[in-house]
């Protein structure tokens, strides 16, 4: 398997991670040195940076659905300011490239948080979070390809880093919004972020049972919908497209690269099995290298 | 702490038995480092993991070690849901897959304060760990265990000089285990508390010894995607309105750092 080109990044090979579904530094802690000298992915994309601290949810988190999981984690992180000091650093000693992924509530927030990222050389990409569905903010940008076109307008000239989008897909057409993306200036689209799931308490009472009321699905028991989705993206758009959504096996990224995706996000795979990007990344391999 | 080893691995069923209401459950692991009291696995089957009820269970499931030594691991578990029915029918022989140890376990007491190890239903596995620990390094200690009934406290027949107390009053002191624990407390309250149950269980024993500034280092489960960190799903408050994951910063967490024990 050749080196990948992404965006100008040379990538040994096409898999990383989703954001949001791997703490390299909590996992440093975890396994050791280990996770560096056998680090899962080719590029390592942080959790979603936000200009203020923020806590979280309120437990419980998660739900185990059939096949898959709802999280309504609701996007804890230091903050922009927190981030830069005590986890760049760390993350700049990681073997692979960094792409940090941030979310802003308004055009003006991203383009503060982007210019930031942009003064880092540790930082080789930008990925704009405009589509977790489970914050409370009112605000999904990416729904709604006008809303998108607006805020790329204010971000694009920030950076001369390549800034990917992050799609959601509680959308009615994710392809028209990833068209919108590109024809701002987007660099490469990502998705399927988590679909907009809830889950009620045992028993007869019929309350949520997430802290948060409604989180994002993910898992095997969406992987077909983010086949369709990153088919439809694909087709549409000729920047790079990542795509993701419920790869568990080298199978599952291989139909990701035929539907026209350059790279292979996984995200809840990791949950089950730490080191499943390397294991996926080698399966990979083997099925395009007969 | 012992370093996990990176990546999950197989481990094989060395035996499995019933005792009572539980399985007691004893793996191989060949390659992996012997666990600390209060150090916890993500369990799953191989095989069959996905294919019960509502298509579940997906996840591992975290189990903290009853013991642990020369590649062999001890766990304690009650057939309840989707993940322990299918970890229950595990046979001799059969592999699953192991990520561990994991998390921060038990800390000794200090100022020569007496342990006591206050433990209800399936916490009572950390603390078997834990009090065999403190045996092994001369520590005296108490050792005080509530089940629902006869059933659920067949497992500790095999422990010496335990109290006992039961919901039914069928063995032991009929009534709360945390009721022991105020006994042992009024008598001599130069003690460490550690404790492992259930939510409400865990939650009166915070409470208990906060009120009365006794040190207490509390085992919390939660439910959990992945054990390591990364999907910050098991979340429980603490005083300073953060919240602590309980995988990487616990399992084991001090009582004055807590808000409450979340319950569920």
């Amino acid at each position: 398997m050749p080196p990948v080109d992404f965006c100008g990044m040379e990538l040994a090979h096409p898999i990383v991670n989703g954001s949001g579904t791997f703490d390299a530094i909590a996992a440093h802690a975890v396994f050791g040195d280990a996770l560096h000298e056998h680090f899962p992915f080719a590029a390592f994309v942080s959790k979603t940076i936000t200009i203020a601290p923020r806590a979280g949810n309120p437990p419980p988190r998660l739900w185990e659905t059939a096949s898959g999981m709802i999280n309504s984690i609701g996007l804890p992180n230091k903050g922009l300011a927190g981030y830069l000091e005590s986890d760049l650093p760390k993350l700049a000693a990681l073997p692979v490239p960094l792409i940090t992924n941030v979310m802003g509530s308004t055009a003006a927030e991203l383009c503060e948080l982007v210019a930031a990222c942009d003064e880092q050389d540790a930082i080789r990409a930008i990925e704009l979070n405009v589509s977790c569905p489970n914050v409370k903010t009112g605000l999904d940008i990416g729904a709604d390809p006008v809303s998108l076109a607006e805020v790329m307008r204010a971000v694009r000239p920030r950076t001369r880093k390549p800034l990917i989008v992050k799609l959601t897909p509680n959308t009615a057409d994710v392809a028209l919004v990833a068209a919108a993306a590109e024809a701002e200036g987007a660099d490469a689209v990502s998705l399927i972020n988590t679909l907009r799931a809830t889950a009620q308490k045992p028993g007869a009472s019929g309350e949520p049972w997430l802290g948060g009321v409604t989180g994002g699905m993910s898992g095997p028991a969406v992987r077909a919908v983010a086949l369709a989705q990153v088919s439809a993206v694909a087709a549409r758009v000729s920047i790079p497209v990542i795509g993701m959504g419920g790869v568990q096996r080298g199978e599952h990224a291989a139909q990701m690269l035929r539907a026209g995706a350059t790279l292979v996000a996984v995200g809840t795979e990791s949950f089950r099995d730490p080191a499943a990007g390397s294991r996926i990344a080698r399966e990979l391999r083997r099925l395009l290298e007969p | 702490m012992s370093l996990a080893p990176f990546g999950r691995r197989r481990g094989v069923c060395a035996s499995i038995r019933k005792v009572g209401s539980y399985h007691l459950l004893e793996l191989v692991d060949r390659d992996g480092p012997d666990p600390e009291p209060g150090q916890f696995y993500m369990l799953a089957a191989v095989s069959g993991w996905g294919a019960g009820t509502d298509e579940r269970p997906f996840l591992p499931r975290a189990f903290s070690a009853m013991g642990g030594t020369d590649g062999r691991l001890w766990f304690m578990l009650e057939d309840i849901g989707p993940g322990t029915h299918r970890l229950a029918r595990l046979q001799k022989g059969e592999p699953l897959w192991l990520t561990g140890p994991l998390g921060h376990g038990f800390r000794m007491p200090q100022d020569g304060r007496r342990p006591i190890l206050t433990g209800g239903g399936v916490g009572v596995p950390p603390l078997v760990m834990w009090s065999q620990h403190l045996v092994e390094h001369g520590v005296a200690r108490t050792l005080q265990f509530g089940f629902r009934d006869t059933s659920h406290a067949a497992v500790a027949a095999s422990f010496d000089s335990v109290q006992i107390a039961t919901d039914d009053g069928s063995v032991g002191h009929h009534g709360l285990v945390t009721d022991l624990l105020v006994r042992e407390l009024d008598r001599d309250p130069h003690a460490t508390v550690y404790s492992c149950g259930p939510p409400g269980m865990l939650e009166a024993v915070r409470r208990l010894c906060v009120d009365r500034g006794i040190p207490a280092q509390l085992a919390l489960e939660s439910g959990m995607a992945c054990g390591f960190g990364a999907c910050f799903g098991c979340v429980v408050p603490l005083v300073d309105g953060s919240y602590a994951r309980v995988c990487v910063d616990g399992p084991v967490l001090d009582a004055t750092a807590l808000d409450h024990v979340p319950a569920h």
